[in-house]
């Protein structure tokens, strides 16, 4: 008797290589935007450390704003700024993909969306700038 | 190889060329892929699968590739060409001049022959999402169902899906994790849940909120970059997401009103 015969051709599965986001500009824009995470953490841990100190009294602060001066924790923070907006730029890109608005029945169009997350970003960052400097 | 003769042969002579770096593969006798380069004419109007018509007529009748309506409609003649899933029949060889161009089979799905690939596996899933109208309570005798230009509206764009595979291709997600439901499946389950006549959106939802359904997508959204036919299952995906959490949050917060 012979061997049972191959119901289909053998085919050939092509191996996914591990620098495939280093193939194509979106993917590697992809790989920075779910990275820009990591920094949003920092900002958020740091922001979380500097509410601690100032809850601590003037010493503790002082000594946070020392350690913030300090040369590597300024370069770590200059990079997560750059991520920070990244992050913001992509993902309010990427919000009316997500999300389909309807007003009175018609779609609203995806320009408008954005343009909304910008204006809602200039509000807050205009109160922030408010709580701190007036 | 023909000999041509006459006024006709001399000016095809004349003619600029360009090469197209093809991959080859024979399951009977390869081990691995490999590359062929063909020269072929380029005229202004040629597209890359008019190049591939080309070899196959004149040069070499071995090459394999799917191919049937010339037009974008059929969704069969996709491949990567310069590492773009693209449709060969809407890809002008003019826009690579002066080349080479390389075409190779769709990425991401196992390789038949040459740049036919194999898509059983799409075949398979695309029915688990129920990619029809689903409803229990049809009277054929009570007549059509009505919808309003809005109604169709919501739906029409995700409708247009011809199953060509190039955002598969272009899914770095389901090239990874063959498991993933994949964007036009997706994109074509949205498109019924979005239908005002199908009351089916629970039962795709309990297929697709498994971790291989939704969740598996990362929102790369090179799948809309590559739809020929603007389907967006990019968009598609994030939307039933939003819709899956807040079905969730919904079944957290209360617990017998749900559904």
């Amino acid at each position: 008797m012979s061997a049972p015969v191959q119901s289909r051709p053998r085919s050939y599965r092509r191996p996914v290589s591990v620098w495939w986001w280093l193939k194509k500009p979106t993917y590697l824009l992809f790989v920075l935007r779910e990275l820009s995470s990591i920094f949003i953490a920092w900002l958020v841990a740091f922001l979380v450390v500097m509410v601690f100190a100032v809850g601590r009294g003037a010493d503790s602060y002082r000594a946070f704003m020392d350690w913030a001066g300090s040369a590597w924790v300024v370069v770590i923070n200059i990079i997560a700024f750059l991520f920070a907006a990244l992050h913001t730029v992509t993902w309010f890109l990427l919000t009316p993909k997500a999300m389909a608005l309807r007003v009175r029945g018609k779609a609203v169009p995806a320009r408008m969306i954005i343009v909304g997350e910008y204006v809602a970003l200039a509000v807050v960052s205009a109160f922030v700038i408010w709580l701190v400097f007036l | 190889m023909t000999v041509e003769i006459g006024p006709q042969a001399a000016a095809r002579a004349a003619e600029e060329s360009i090469t197209i770096e093809v991959t080859r593969y024979d399951p009977d006798s390869d081990q691995e892929l490999r590359t062929q380069s063909y020269e072929v004419p380029l005229r202004k109007d040629w597209t890359v699968l008019d190049g591939l018509n080309h070899v196959k007529d004149t040069i070499d009748p071995t090459l394999s590739y799917r191919w049937s309506c010339r037009m974008g409609v059929c969704g069969s003649c996709g491949m990567n060409i310069q590492g773009q899933p693209s449709l060969s029949c809407g890809t002008f060889l003019s826009d690579f001049a002066p080349g080479p161009v390389r075409v190779e089979p769709l990425a991401n799905f196992p390789v038949v022959r040459d740049l036919v690939v194999d898509i059983n596996d799409f075949m398979e899933k695309l029915p688990k999402v129920k990619p029809w109208i689903i409803r229990d309570d049809v009277d054929v005798h009570a007549g059509e169902f009505l919808q309003t230009p809005a109604e169709l509206d919501a739906y029409t764009q995700f409708s247009s899906c011809i199953n060509c595979m190039l955002c598969y291709s272009a899914c770095p997600v389901y090239g990874l994790d063959p498991e993933f439901t994949g964007p036009a499946a997706i994109a074509l389950a949205e498109r019924y849940n979005l239908d005002s006549r199908d009351r089916g959106a629970r039962e795709r939802l309990d297929v697709l909120i498994e971790r291989e359904g939704l969740w598996g997508c990362t929102f790369v959204g090179e799948c809309t970059r590559v739809c020929p036919k603007h389907v967006d299952p990019a968009s598609a995906i994030q939307r039933y997401k939003l819709k899956a959490a807040q079905e969730s949050v919904r079944a957290v917060l209360l617990p017998r009103g749900a559904g």
